[in-house]
């Protein structure tokens, strides 16, 4: 969605001005603009960023890393390392699978078709939460309607596992994979196809010299997005797998819930201080790769 | 890929090599992909139905449907949502929108510290924020009891309208709406208009709504309904906070009635559907006229 956007071209700055008055005027103006918000995140997300980070360095009221040590040991770490192994199987098999249904999609001579996968695609990348967990249980829980009728109960299905999640958490992930890679293969120019064919380049052979390369920044970051969405996910794995599979979300909603020995109430901040610094690392990783795709795909 | 290139190769003469095996082995590939896509995107939608309107011993039933309706609480959470939603529109639209302007228009070295600001949001988990805001309602009781923040402090928590989490989704929304409305900006020439309105002696708010937002209103409707599906959508920091908007309610009036959660959950994703539709048709039928 966001690529989606981000690719119109930037507008075009007039050297040419006007007398110098005018110029202090807007530029006086352009400031005050930009005041209240510089304002509101400085207070709306500065000031709980700054307790957060304040509260992961304090124990028992003095300043202490006992909190980060305690989050990245036993339970804490299965979580983080279960969360990290969840997301990465997410990002990589949706944006995969993404790629191949966008693809679909985009060499389709049916309008309508590209249409309804891209307005379905918007619909469902936001379809999170509780209510998608509630979908997959009355469909492969315990007693959903297709576990009683073919009867998967008895050849061992759990939809209230680790594979289950995955499968549930590309329910969202890979319509926002289409979404993002849609711009990027319209992007990829027809005639660089009829180049490859004219030099005698098989399917397979123009994918893997020009197809995939021009591509990668995309796919790269997709995965990186997908990532983002299933390691920040919460209620879908509240609602579905409780904790049955141990999650660092879960973790964090449960100490914040005060289920957490006396002296370690702030372990929750310091859980979510690593979190920050897992997204903020993959992260770090999306930004150059968008500015390096929107390049080829003017 | 073969099949699409005469339709938009400039010219059409150049035959492709192979085009009869591309066709056909790209059309069989093509069709595997769109069914197995449609199998595992319809048939949760499908069964859940199904599992709404089967009872055991009844056969079909609507019950469960109109059990929503009438289910105490569903009018209150479901306007409270719709509250917060349109405050949030509100609220992150005036912040985002002069602040852009100033960008193009006069204070162009902020815009990296922009870019910044409105991506931080999305490396960090909602989850993670939410412990950071109960960290700092906590301070209200405990060391703030003697000034006036605590007043403060206690009337952005009202249950009825919750100001805290009207500034919480505003937050979240920001990198959404900021992309929208830059991508709605770029392809128009701020400048100029805005000059050119300067110089027929319009004044700045005069500029901002007749100028700027009739050439903007698919950006914004865009940016619009983003923020409504992520508003309509949140639970986690609704739910860690203790409020009960439409995301929470759903969860908590489910309980032990099956059908009736599944049934709640089809409604929301069917009202976040039609909300889509709504925005997009009033988006285009505005930026055509």
């Amino acid at each position: 969605m966001i690529e989606t956007t981000s690719a119109a071209p930037a507008p075009l700055p007039l050297k040419s001005r006007g007398e110098g008055g005018g110029r202090a005027r807007t530029r006086s103006a352009g400031w005050t603009g930009a005041l209240p918000l510089l304002v509101f995140v400085g207070l709306a997300f500065g000031v709980p960023a700054a307790a957060l980070l304040g509260g992961a360095f304090t124990a028992g009221g003095a300043p202490s890393t006992a909190n980060l040590t305690e989050s990245l040991r036993g339970a804490y770490l299965t979580a983080m390392l279960s969360s990290v192994k969840l997301s990465a199987i997410v990002a990589v098999a949706g944006a995969v699978l993404g790629a191949f249904l966008a693809q679909a999609v985009v060499t389709s001579r049916l309008r309508a078709l590209r249409e309804a996968v891209l307005t379905a695609s918007g619909v469902l990348a936001n379809f999170g939460g509780v209510p998608l967990a509630f979908a997959w249980i009355a469909t492969l829980g315990n007693s959903g309607v297709l576990t009683t009728r073919l009867g998967l109960g008895d050849l061992g299905w759990n939809l209230y596992s680790f594979w289950g999640l995955v499968l549930v958490y590309l329910y969202f992930s890979v319509p926002l994979m289409v979404l993002v890679i849609v711009p990027a293969l319209d992007g990829l120019r027809p005639q660089w196809r009829e180049a490859a064919q004219n030099n005698g380049a098989t399917t397979w052979q123009f994918w893997r010299h020009v197809g995939i390369p021009v591509l990668t920044p995309t796919l790269l970051g997709g995965v990186v997005l997908l990532f983002g969405g299933a390691f920040a996910a919460y209620a879908t794995a509240a609602a579905m797998v409780g904790t049955v599979v141990p999650l660092v979300t879960l973790q964090i909603a449960d100490a914040l819930a005060g289920n957490v020995l006396i002296g370690h109430e702030n372990v929750a901040l310091a859980l979510s201080l690593d979190m920050i610094v897992v997204a903020g690392l993959v992260m770090a990783v999306y930004l150059p790769l968008q500015r390096r795709s929107a390049r080829w795909l003017r | 890929m073969a099949a699409l290139t005469p339709a938009v190769l400039p010219e059409a003469g150049v035959p492709a090599p192979r085009p009869v095996r591309g066709r056909r082995g790209a059309g069989a590939w093509r069709a595997v992909v769109l069914a197995v896509a449609a199998l595992y995107f319809v048939t949760p939608l499908a069964a859940s139905f199904v599992f709404t309107v089967n009872d055991p011993e009844k056969g079909f039933t609507l019950e469960a449907y109109g059990e929503i309706f009438v289910a105490e609480g569903f009018t209150r959470s479901l306007l409270l949502s719709l509250g917060l939603a349109a405050a949030t529109i509100t609220v992150v639209l005036l912040l985002t929108l002069p602040a852009m302007l100033a960008v193009r228009l006069g204070a162009p070295r902020l815009r990296p510290v922009l870019d910044v600001l409105c991506t931080l949001p999305l490396v960090v988990p909602p989850i993670t924020f939410v412990a950071g805001i109960s960290t700092v309602l906590r301070w209200g009781p405990d060391h703030l009891a003697a000034t006036p923040f605590y007043q403060t402090i206690i009337a952005v928590q009202n249950p009825s309208f919750p100001v805290v989490l009207v500034i919480a989704y505003a937050v979240l929304a920001l990198p959404f709406v900021y992309r929208a409305l830059d991508a709605g900006l770029g392809a128009m020439d701020v400048r100029t208009l805005v000059e050119a309105a300067r110089n027929c002696g319009a004044s700045w708010p005069v500029v901002l709504l007749r100028v700027i937002v009739p050439n903007l209103k698919a950006g914004l409707a865009g940016a619009s309904f983003l923020t409504l599906a992520l508003v309509l959508g949140e639970y986690t920091i609704a739910r860690l906070l203790g409020f009960e908007p439409f995301s929470v309610w759903i969860v908590t009036i489910s309980g032990a009635n099956a059908p009736l959660s599944v049934a709640v959950s089809i409604f929301s994703l069917l009202l976040t559907w039609a909300l889509l539709l709504i925005l997009s048709t009033a988006g285009t039928r505005r930026s055509r006229s």
